[in-house]
């Protein structure tokens, strides 16, 4: 089954979605994502959309959905790299993602986990 | 308004709602649509072809290239024999939802296009024609 690759980065996951993801594939990645995240006790998810052209109310949802159930996991959610004519056409749209960290790019989006992670003042797992 | 040329594509799974986006991404680009242009079209198309397949149980849609003396644009007509909507108005509202999603699939298409028109039946299906001009 096609799926999208989750990268491990320390504490930190990072997912590239480099593809025009079909409906199925969208709700494939909240489930492995959910599952890495527990399973690799990790603290903050990058979810790097630069290369998507269009981001409908799908797949919207789907960014919302992964961040509250990482947020509920303990695990916090940038969304970077959007494309401007993507966030002109998501605000007509009517969705704003509010709830959704975004960074411009890949780098502040990992320094902006980095800052949360280290404000949150944890330890780090002896496992991880 | 003569038509230029025209395509009928099925959408009955959800990797038709992807080949739709593709097609229309394409006809835009030839047009010479600008890129939000192009965007705000293509997330229409994805939102009524994807209230096509979920509420209207699949159909098909309709892509037309359309010129008047002064303009040329895209037309796209959805269409299924589904369920239809008993109350369009209702439907129309944003936040409204018959399913689990947000309710912003007709009234985020019709703000993404040029022109909007609905006609629904309950019991026949629903028809969703939009238009986006150059």
């Amino acid at each position: 089954m096609e799926r999208i690759p989750i990268l491990k980065m320390g504490v930190f996951l990072l997912v590239t979605i480099q593809v025009d993801m079909h409906d199925r594939l969208a709700l494939t990645l909240q489930d492995d994502l959910t599952d890495q995240i527990v399973k690799h006790r990790a603290r903050g998810v990058l979810i790097d959309i630069s290369t998507l052209e269009m981001v409908d109310s799908f797949i919207g949802r789907m960014l919302g959905t992964i961040a509250s159930m990482a947020r509920l996991l303990d695990a916090d959610t940038v969304v970077v790299g959007m494309q401007p004519s993507v966030a002109i056409t998501l605000v007509e749209l009517g969705l704003s993602l509010k709830g959704i960290r975004t960074a411009l790019d890949v780098e502040k989006g990992m320094a902006a986990l980095q800052l949360a992670f280290a404000e949150r003042g944890d330890t780090q797992d002896d496992d991880s | 308004m003569t038509i230029r040329k025209c395509e009928t594509m099925s959408i009955v799974t959800a990797e038709h709602i992807v080949l739709v986006r593709q097609a229309v991404r394409k006809q835009s680009v030839a047009l010479g649509f600008n890129l939000v242009d192009q965007t705000k079209f293509v997330t229409a198309a994805s939102e009524l072809a994807r209230n096509t397949l979920d509420h209207g149980g699949g159909g098909s849609v309709h892509l037309e290239i359309v010129e008047t003396d002064r303009r040329t644009g895209i037309r796209l007509t959805f269409e299924d024999q589904g369920p239809g909507i008993a109350n369009l108005d209702l439907a129309l509202t944003d936040g409204y939802t018959s399913g689990n999603g947000m309710g912003l699939g007709l009234s985020g298409a019709r703000r993404l296009s040029n022109e909007f028109e609905i006609w629904s039946e309950p019991g026949k299906g629903t028809r969703v024609t939009i238009v986006r001009w150059k």
